[in-house]
């Protein structure tokens, strides 16, 4: 049995859950159904949609959204963040390490290819100093659960985390269509998201800009999956929400068109990967970048959120080192555990994970969305033949890793109140003043029974994450 | 604020205010065609549908004569017809789409969620009782998208862009309806009178919701030159050529006071304004309707590229 937040083993109910437990025994089917209905049209006339790539049917999608809320208490969420913020602390020291004097490689602990030979290491950044030494400005960290004690990281996400919107999408539901369980706790509040993040993108301006600062959010428009989030934090922020065609650069300064004349442009929340930023330097058929805009930045003139070349920390390989990173940088011991994990580029790891296939979690190192990975206790014969081919042809491209079994939340699906699997998402901001993290996060839930699968892409939903003081 | 942004604002106002007239076009056609044929007035009115539409050329690629089922296809629902209504309201949801952050909410609810209905509705609308209804539905949207405008933006310059392409599609509507349907108002037609011209003189009255109001400025029966005045001259009709001059105007002032540089733009609209002011509906019969219509729609179209060179690139 799955560890679940709200019922533990022997019926009883923990004690975060004890209100959402009377109401859940009070409320019934039909009002539930009701009220998730007015979720969805919440969601689809808002237009919070995200499209799946690579579908002709629906180019506009709603994600599920799971009504009844998952509770944190405020004394859990108090160790996790302590947690989050160590670890966000070591993956920027580790970034700023790698492009710059490599002390990690150095003394041994990250093998050198790790850096080298990363896809997501962009040499161009070598020796380049950013705007405070913020390589992640905006973090998601996914975090699971297998018991009441321990918070394991499944992986970090430094590029272009995505999610937020759903988070504050979920809590806008939860008041408007739960007001008498909202009530009924104290909650924290997660509304201040956007400000929070305008904040640590002002504090993150270049030196030489002016006090009164310009920061633009860069989309690569609407028809990228994220795209209403991008135009809903920019909403809420006030700031233009630009693409690359409406920037431009002039002697190393990044301009935006606007109905004024050329207006300058001092920090630059892209939610656009490193290849398509700029044509001269990245990929030269992106129509999506500013051309010269990596010369503006290495000239020191626009702060880019986050840093090029932060890719190089998603690496599940990479991952399996961050504990190691958190001693060496910061000289203390991890707070959050790592989930352990076999790197199959090691003959003796590999020997093992060919052995027991059936019994692991197989990912490739640079994979997300769920795709291209093999959960073994779940797959046929000939998926585990097709990876076990796959593993032997290209071992440094996998590491496997125990299936864990994801705690559980009360869920309602089509059948009543059941139980699902899920993880949580936190993101966590970096400014040249501090760290801020609003309290919970997109809680991701696998609505199909038994699956372990949260990712939207692959049919799973969300659900709102009270941190609730007792 | 990003040209872009702009460009968006002031292209989903006129597509929402297109499929606006759109529908009163076509309650306008089918009205007059519901007339007895006893009336013989001669004139098709499904194809001055579509001439006042502005699509007469696009129409003929498609179908060879104009009649109730295909006009009413073509400018309500074809997607082979950029300006249909189905097209202007795509059209106006996805430029919402892409200036999200600049409307507000209420706005970006009424212009998606007819977006999300638009398919339901379109496919009820199959027989003549249920087109008025969509017809009814489409106006309401655009008065959805307008109120709210109106009511929740805020007075800056997205609001003002908003505004100029609201009545510059509406000024080119207004002529546009004057250039298709000038021989009606003109002297030597009315001397021959009877009903039919009544209901021709209704019918473009209607198409600009202004058969009310015209009783209540003139206070006397349908006389075609009052008629003119009233779409053209008159400054307290909302959908006259002078009104919508004067909007045009009033937010291109508040344009460049609030960016403190004058351009084309202004000085052409002030100048299309003066003219229309100065003028009489007497000189406009005396020189032409028709040239006086084809000259305003002219001027309209150079202020639109104005605007676009100004602000919008």
């Amino acid at each position: 049995m799955p560890f679940d937040e709200m019922r533990l083993e022997d019926g009883s109910v923990r004690a975060p859950y004890l209100e959402v437990a009377k109401w859940l025994e009070g409320v019934t089917s039909a009002q539930l159904e009701r009220r998730r209905a007015e979720a969805e049209l919440f969601y689809r006339r808002g237009g919070i949609t995200f499209a799946v790539y690579g579908d002709a049917q629906g180019e506009e999608r709603i994600i599920p959204y799971d009504i009844i809320p998952r509770i944190l208490a405020a004394q859990e969420w108090a160790k996790l963040k302590a947690g989050l913020e160590q670890r966000i602390k070591a993956l920027n020291a580790y970034l700023a390490d790698i492009y710059g004097p490599r002390e990690i490689l150095k003394a041994g602990i990250v093998p050198p290819d790790l850096v080298w030979r990363n896809p997501a290491y962009r040499p161009e950044m070598a020796g380049l100093a950013v705007p405070h030494g913020i390589y992640i400005h905006i973090a998601g960290i996914d975090i699971v659960r297998v018991d009441g004690d321990d918070f394991y990281v499944l992986e970090d996400n430094a590029r272009t985390p995505s999610g937020v919107s759903y988070m504050l999408g979920g809590r806008e539901i939860s008041i408007r269509l739960m007001p008498e369980l909202y009530g009924a706790h104290r909650v924290a509040p997660v509304e201040n998201y956007p400000n929070e993040l305008l904040a640590t993108l002002q504090s993150a301006a270049p030196r030489n800009a002016t006090k009164d600062v310009t920061a633009v959010l860069l989309t690569p428009g609407q028809f990228n999956s994220a795209y209403y989030e991008h135009s809903f934090l920019a909403d809420k922020m006030g700031i233009e929400l630009v693409e690359g065609s409406d920037l431009f650069v002039r002697d190393s300064v990044v301009f935006m068109r606007t109905t004024e004349g050329p207006k300058r442009v001092d920090i630059i929340y892209r939610r656009l990967d490193d290849a398509f930023i700029d044509p001269l330097v990245f990929d030269p058929h992106s129509m999506l970048g500013v051309p010269g805009l990596f010369a503006a930045y290495t000239a020191g003139n626009v702060t880019l959120a986050n840093a090029v070349g932060t890719g190089a920390v998603d690496d599940k390989v990479v991952y399996s080192y961050v504990p190691d990173m958190v001693r060496f940088y910061l000289g203390e011991e991890p707070l959050l555990k790592n989930v352990p994990t076999w790197r199959c580029r090691d003959p003796n790891d590999l020997a093992y994970v060919l052995d027991h296939l059936s019994e692991l979690v197989v990912k490739e190192v640079h994979g997300s969305g769920g795709y291209g990975m093999l959960v073994g206790p779940h797959a046929t014969g000939a998926d585990i033949a097709l990876f076990r081919d796959k593993l032997k042809a290209d071992p440094t491209n996998y590491i496997a890793q125990p299936t864990l079994s994801l705690s559980t939340c009360p869920a309602f699906v089509d059948m009543g109140i059941a139980p699902r699997h899920v993880d949580l998402r936190p993101f966590i901001l970096t400014g040249a003043d501090g760290i801020r993290i609003v309290p919970g996060g997109l809680t991701r839930v696998a609505l199909r029974a038994g699956s372990l699968v949260v990712n939207s892409s692959q049919g799973g939903g969300t659900k709102d994450t009270w941190v609730v003081e007792s | 604020m990003l040209s872009r942004t702009a460009d968006s604002l002031f292209w989903l106002s006129r597509y929402v205010e297109r499929a606006d007239y759109l529908a009163r076009v076509l309650e306008a056609a089918a009205r007059l065609s519901a007339l007895p044929k006893a009336y013989g007035s001669g004139t098709n009115e499904w194809e001055s549908a579509v001439a006042t539409a502005g699509c007469t050329d696009l129409f003929r690629k498609f179908y060879e004569t104009p009649e109730a089922a295909n006009v009413i296809h073509f400018l309500a629902f074809s997607e082979d017809n950029p300006s249909s209504i189905k097209s202007c309201l795509e059209v106006a949801r996805n430029n919402a789409r892409a200036v999200r952050t600049a409307i507000t909410s209420e706005m970006w609810q009424t212009i998606n969620g007819a977006w999300l209905e638009l398919p339901q509705m379109a496919a009820k609308a199959t027989d003549p009782d249920s087109l008025m209804d969509f017809l009814d539905w489409v106006k309401e949207i655009s008065l959805r998208f307008d109120g709210s405008g109106y009511r929740t933006m805020l007075r800056n310059d997205a609001y003002w862009f908003a505004r100029l392409g609201i009545f510059i599609e509406r000024a080119d509507n207004t002529a546009r309806i004057l250039d298709v349907k000038y021989h009606v108002l003109l002297p030597e037609h009315a001397a021959v009178g009877g009903g039919i011209d009544y209901s021709q003189w209704a019918a473009i009255l209607r198409a600009v919701s202004a058969l009310t109001s015209y009783h209540w400025v003139y206070r006397q029966g349908l006389q075609p030159w009052l008629i003119a005045d009233l779409l053209i001259l008159n400054q307290q009709m909302p959908r006259s050529l002078a009104s919508c001059y004067g909007a045009i105007a009033a937010n291109l002032e508040r344009l460049s006071s609030a960016y403190g540089r004058h351009g084309e733009s202004q000085r052409l609209a002030r100048s299309i304004l003066v003219q229309l002011e100065n003028n009489r509906i007497e000189q406009i019969f005396q020189s032409g309707l028709h040239e006086f219509v084809t000259g305003f729609i002219a001027n309209n179209n150079r202020l639109g590229a104005a605007v676009a060179t100004q602000y919008l690139s």
